[in-house]
C-alpha cells in the first residue's frame, strides 16, 4: 500500500519526559509528498504538540534538517515515497543538544560562525564612487561553491569528530572562512588562520569526507578543509624558514 | 533587569540587517536589537531568485526606472519615494558588492545586469538565481563584526508597547525557554516581511504571516494599499515554488495547452524568438497573470489535480544557459517536481507571491506613531504602487532599511523615556499570554481549520479578481472566523519550544491582516494594477488616485481613509506594453 505510511517520530519534551520516546503516525504518502509534508499533516490533523522547525520548503532556508532514516537530511527535499513502504524514522539531528522533539540547539555553530571573521576584510576600503571590485568569472569560480553554504547543520550531524569534540570548528564554518580567504576582494586570510590553525580548527580533521557526502548544496567543506590544511602547512614552513615575511 | 536598547528591529532579513549596520555605522554608541523569530540566515529574503534593480549600464538612466517602476505600478507610487529610490538603489547594491555579494560578472569582472519584467533597459543585478540568499547571507555575516548589535534569535514578538503616542519597546517569548520578556528601547523598526500564508497557495515560507503588519495595526499605526496582492505568474503547482522571472528574462516562452503563446492575445505585444523588452513574457506580473485568469476561462489551460496550470518553456536556451543563469531553477524543478527544464516544459500557475501595501511610512521609513519604523516588504512607502515590478523588491528592503536605520537612530540618540504606562501594558500582556495559551484546556476550534478557511475565503473573495459581492462575503466569513479564534484548541500546554502557540499566535496577526486587505479591497471601487475588479473594470483616477490608510478602531472593526498619490514629473497615463 503506497497510500500510507508510518511516521515514527521521536518525541521529547523536558518537562514530562526524561528521554527521548518514539511515537507513531500515519500520514498519507502521495508521491510529491516529502517527509516535511508529512509532518505538517501530524501537527495539523494528529497531534498539535509536534514541534519541528521549517520555513522555506524549498532546500535554501536550512531550517528542516533531521535524521530520516539515520541519516542527516533537510527534510524539505526527502519524498516519502522513497521510503515506502515505511516506517520512516524521524529523529533530530545528530551532534546537537536536543531542545525538543525534533529541535536541536545550535548556538554553538552560531558562535562559531564569527570567530572565522566571515566577511571582507580589507586594509583599505575604496569608497563606493570609485565603482565595484572588479572580480572576473574566473576569480569567482575559486569561493563561488563555497558560498553556497544554507547553514543547514547536515554536516556537523554527520561529522564523527565534531560528534568527538564539540570543540571541532567544523565543516560550514571552515567552508565559510575558505569562501572569504578565496575571495579576490578579501585580504583577512592571516586574520583567519590564526583561527583555523589551533588544534580545534582544521587540524581536528581527520578526513572522513562525510561532510561533503550529506551536503544537499555541494559545498565539499571536505575539500575546503583539506585546501585549508595545505595552505596553513605552506604559511607555517615559510614563517619557520622565513620568518621576517609575515605580512 | 528588563533589556533594554536604543534601537530595536523586529525581524532579521534583508531590511533589518541592512537597518541594523546603518544604524551602527551612523552612531556607534547605540545599542541595536535584532529580535527575530528565526535565525536571520533563515529569514525569507533568502528565497528572493531573480535579482535587484539598480541602475548602471552606460545606456541606462534613472528617470527610465522611474518610469518603468511608475507605470508598473499604475500610477499609485509616490514619485518623490521612487525617485529617492532609483537613486539610491544601485548605491546600495555596490555597498553589497564591497562587502562581498558575489554578483554574477561580465567576462572583465564588471557587475553583470540582466532584463526583467517589465523594465525596458538590463538593469538587474543578480547572483545567479539565488539572489536573496547571497544578499542575505552577505548582510548576516557582515553584522556579525559589529559589536553593538545584540541578537535575539527565535524570540517572538507579540505586541508593541504604546503609551504617550509613543513606541516604547515590545513583548516576545523567547521559543527556547517560552520565557515571556519585556524588552525596552527608544526606537522599533519592523522588519517581518510580508503576510502571503494568509492566502491558500503562495510561494512565501511558513513564516510569512504579516506579523509586523498586525503589530502596527493594533497598536494604532495605518496601513496602507493593503488590497494590493501580488500573483506571481509562474509558481509551481502543489508546492507553490517560485520559478522566477529571470527565466522569462533569459528568453522563456510561457505557452498555454496548445503550445500557444497565448499573452499575445492580451495586448501584451508580438511573440518574437528573443526576449523583448516590457512585451510578451517579460510584461508585468499583474497582467500576466489576469492572462491566465482569461485563458481558463478559454479552456485552453491544463487541467492538474493541482488546478489549472500553462507551461513554461526553457528548452530552447539550452543546457548551458540554464546551468550558468538558471542553476537554481533547474534544480527546484528536479528536485521538487521531477522534471527537467532541459528537456521538459515546467507547469506553472500564479502563485500569491508579495504584498504591494504595508505599515504606511514616510520616505524615511516613519510610521505616523513615535518611535515606530517600518521597512521592506512589511512596509508600504509606497514606491511598488498598484503592482511591484519584479526585482524592485531587493532594492527596496536596502534602501529603505539603510533609511529607517539612519532615521531611528537619529531618533533613539534623542531624550526618550520609558513610562510606567509601557510597562504596565507589557505586564498584562505577559499574564493574558498565559491565561490564553497555556493554562487554558478545551476549545473547540482546531487551529488548522480555521487557518485553511481564512486561506480560503481570501482566494475566494480576494484573488485575481474580485467583485464587491465577493469581498463582502469574504469580509463577513472573517468577522465569524475572528469570533471562532476564541475558541481555538491550544494541545501543547508546555513552555520548552511551542510551535502550536506560535501558530496560533501567527493566526491572529493573519486574520487582522486578511481582513484589512478585504475592507481596503472592498472600498477601492475602481481597477488597478493588481487590484482588478469585476463590477469596476476601470481606473477611475478622479476618485482613486490615492492611498488607502485603514486603521482599526475600537471596537475592533476598521475605518478607512484617503491620502492622495504625490506625482512630481510623471502625470498619470496609459500602461503600455509590447508596443
Amino acid at each position: 500500500m503506497a497510500d500510507q505510511i508510518t511516521l515514527q517520530v521521536a518525541r521529547y519534551r523536558p518537562e514530562e519526559e526524561a528521554e527521548p520516546t518514539f511515537q507513531e503516525y500515519d500520514v498519507p504518502c502521495p508521491k510529491d509528498w516529502v517527509v516535511l509534508d508529512g509532518l505538517n499533516y501530524v501537527k495539523d490533523r494528529l497531534d498539535g504538540t509536534l514541534s519541528y522547525r521549517w520555513s522555506c520548503r524549498m532546500g535554501i532556508c536550512g531550517s528542516c534538517g533531521m535524521t530520516v532514516n539515520g541519516e542527516p537530511k533537510l527534510t524539505c527535499a526527502t519524498f516519502l515515497s522513497d521510503y515506502a513502504p515505511g516506517p520512516v524514522r524521524v529523529e533530530p539531528l545528530r551532534n546537537f543538544p536536543v531542545i525538543r522533539d525534533l529541535v536541536v540547539e545550535i548556538g554553538d555553530f552560531m558562535r562559531k560562525l564569527s570567530t572565522v571573521k566571515p566577511w571582507i576584510i580589507r586594509k583599505d576600503h575604496k569608497p563606493l564612487s570609485d565603482g565595484e571590485y572588479l572580480q572576473t568569472p574566473q576569480e569567482m569560480e575559486e569561493y563561488q561553491q563555497f558560498s553556497m553554504c544554507i547553514n543547514c547543520m547536515l554536516c556537523y550531524a554527520a561529522c564523527p569528530i565534531y560528534g568527538l569534540d564539540q570543540e571541532f570548528i567544523g565543516p560550514a564554518a571552515i567552508a565559510l572562512a575558505q569562501r572569504y580567504n578565496l575571495d579576490s576582494r578579501d585580504e583577512g586570510a592571516r586574520e583567519r588562520l590564526e583561527v583555523l590553525s589551533q588544534h580545534e580548527g582544521i587540524w581536528g580533521c581527520t578526513f572522513v569526507g562525510e561532510c561533503t557526502e550529506v551536503c544537499p548544496k555541494d559545498v565539499d567543506p571536505a575539500g575546503a578543509i583539506q585546501r585549508y590544511k595545505l595552505t596553513a602547512a605552506l604559511d607555517s614552513l615559510q614563517a619557520f624558514l622565513v620568518p621576517w615575511s609575515a605580512r | 533587569m528588563i533589556p533594554s536598547h536604543d534601537v530595536l528591529l523586529v525581524g532579521g532579513g534583508g531590511a533589518g540587517l541592512r537597518a541594523a549596520i546603518a544604524i551602527a555605522e551612523t552612531n556607534p554608541r547605540l545599542s541595536i536589537a535584532v529580535v527575530s523569530k528565526v535565525y536571520p540566515m533563515r529569514s525569507h529574503t533568502v528565497s528572493a531568485e531573480g535579482g535587484a534593480a539598480g541602475v548602471i549600464a552606460p545606456d541606462d538612466s534613472l528617470d527610465e526606472h522611474a518610469h518603468d517602476t511608475i507605470s508598473g505600478g499604475d500610477w499609485l507610487s509616490d514619485q518623490d519615494a521612487v525617485e529617492a529610490f532609483i537613486k539610491e538603489a544601485p548605491q546600495e547594491l555596490l555597498q553589497l558588492e564591497h562587502w562581498g555579494c558575489p554578483w554574477s560578472r561580465e567576462p572583465d569582472g564588471r557587475i553583470a545586469v540582466r532584463p526583467f519584467g517589465g523594465m525596458k533597459k538590463r538593469r538587474t543585478w543578480f547572483a545567479a538565481d539565488k539572489t536573496g540568499f547571497h544578499m542575505l547571507h552577505t548582510l548576516f555575516q557582515t553584522t556579525l563584526q559589529y559589536t553593538s548589535v545584540v541578537r535575539y534569535d527565535e524570540w517572538f514578538v507579540t505586541r508593541l508597547l504604546v503609551d504617550d503616542g509613543r513606541v516604547q519597546g515590545v513583548v516576545a517569548i523567547e521559543l527556547m525557554s517560552g520565557k515571556v520578556e519585556t524588552i525596552t528601547a527608544r526606537a522599533v523598526i519592523l522588519c517581518t516581511g510580508g503576510c502571503g500564508r494568509v492566502f491558500p497557495f503562495t510561494t512565501n515560507a511558513s513564516i510569512k504571516n504579516g506579523d509586523g503588519m498586525a503589530l502596527a495595526f493594533r497598536a494604532g499605526a495605518p496601513l496602507k494599499d493593503m488590497e494590493f496582492v501580488q500573483y506571481h505568474p509562474t509558481g509551481l503547482p502543489f508546492t507553490g515554488i517560485l520559478i522566477t522571472e529571470a527565466a522569462r528574462a533569459e528568453g522563456g516562452y510561457l505557452i498555454n495547452k496548445d503550445g500557444y503563446r497565448y499573452l499575445q492575445d492580451y495586448n501584451l505585444g508580438k511573440p518574437e524568438p528573443k526576449p523583448v523588452f516590457r512585451s510578451m513574457e517579460l510584461g508585468p506580473r499583474d497582467r500576466l497573470s489576469q492572462a491566465f485568469v482569461q485563458e481558463v476561462a478559454k479552456g485552453r489551460t491544463i487541467d492538474t489535480p493541482y488546478g489549472h496550470v500553462v507551461n513554461l518553456d526553457l528548452r530552447h536556451l539550452g543546457e548551458k544557459v540554464i546551468d550558468t543563469k538558471l542553476p537554481f531553477v533547474r534544480e527546484l524543478c528536479l528536485k521538487y517536481q521531477n522534471i527537467d527544464p532541459v528537456k521538459d516544459l515546467i507547469p506553472v500557475r500564479p502563485v500569491v507571491h508579495y504584498m504591494m501595501g504595508g505599515v504606511h511610512t514616510d520616505i524615511d521609513g516613519a510610521t505616523p506613531l513615535a518611535g515606530l519604523y517600518a521597512a521592506g516588504e512589511v512596509a508600504c512607502v509606497s514606491i511598488n504602487g498598484a503592482n511591484r515590478l519584479g526585482s524592485n523588491s531587493l532594492p527596496e528592503l536596502l534602501v529603505f532599511g539603510a533609511r529607517a536605520g539612519r532615521a531611528a537612530a537619529e531618533y533613539a540618540a534623542g531624550e526618550v523615556r520609558i513610562s510606567p504606562a509601557a510597562l504596565a501594558q507589557a505586564r498584562d500582556e505577559a499574564r493574558q499570554l498565559a491565561n490564553e495559551f497555556l493554562h487554558r484546556s478545551g476549545g473547540r476550534e482546531r487551529l488548522s481549520t480555521l487557518r485553511e478557511e481564512m486561506q480560503t475565503t481570501m482566494e475566494e473573495s480576494a484573488g485575481i479578481y474580485r467583485s464587491g459581492d465577493s469581498l463582502a462575503r469574504g469580509a463577513d466569513r472573517l468577522r465569524e472566523l475572528q469570533e471562532r479564534f476564541g475558541e481555538v484548541r491550544i494541545e501543547d500546554q508546555s513552555r520548552t519550544f511551542n510551535t502550536e502557540r506560535v501558530a496560533a499566535l501567527e493566526l491572529s496577526f493573519m486574520l487582522d491582516v486578511a481582513e484589512a486587505i478585504v475592507n481596503s479591497a472592498l472600498r477601492r471601487e475602481e481597477s488597478r494594477g493588481a487590484h482588478q475588479r469585476t463590477d469596476f473594470p476601470a481606473r477611475d483616477d478622479q476618485r482613486f488616485l490615492a492611498h488607502s490608510l485603514i486603521y482599526r478602531t475600537p471596537d475592533a472593526s476598521c475605518r478607512v481613509e484617503y491620502l492622495p498619490v504625490t506625482l512630481t514629473r510623471w502625470p498619470p497615463g496609459e500602461r503600455v506594453y509590447g508596443r
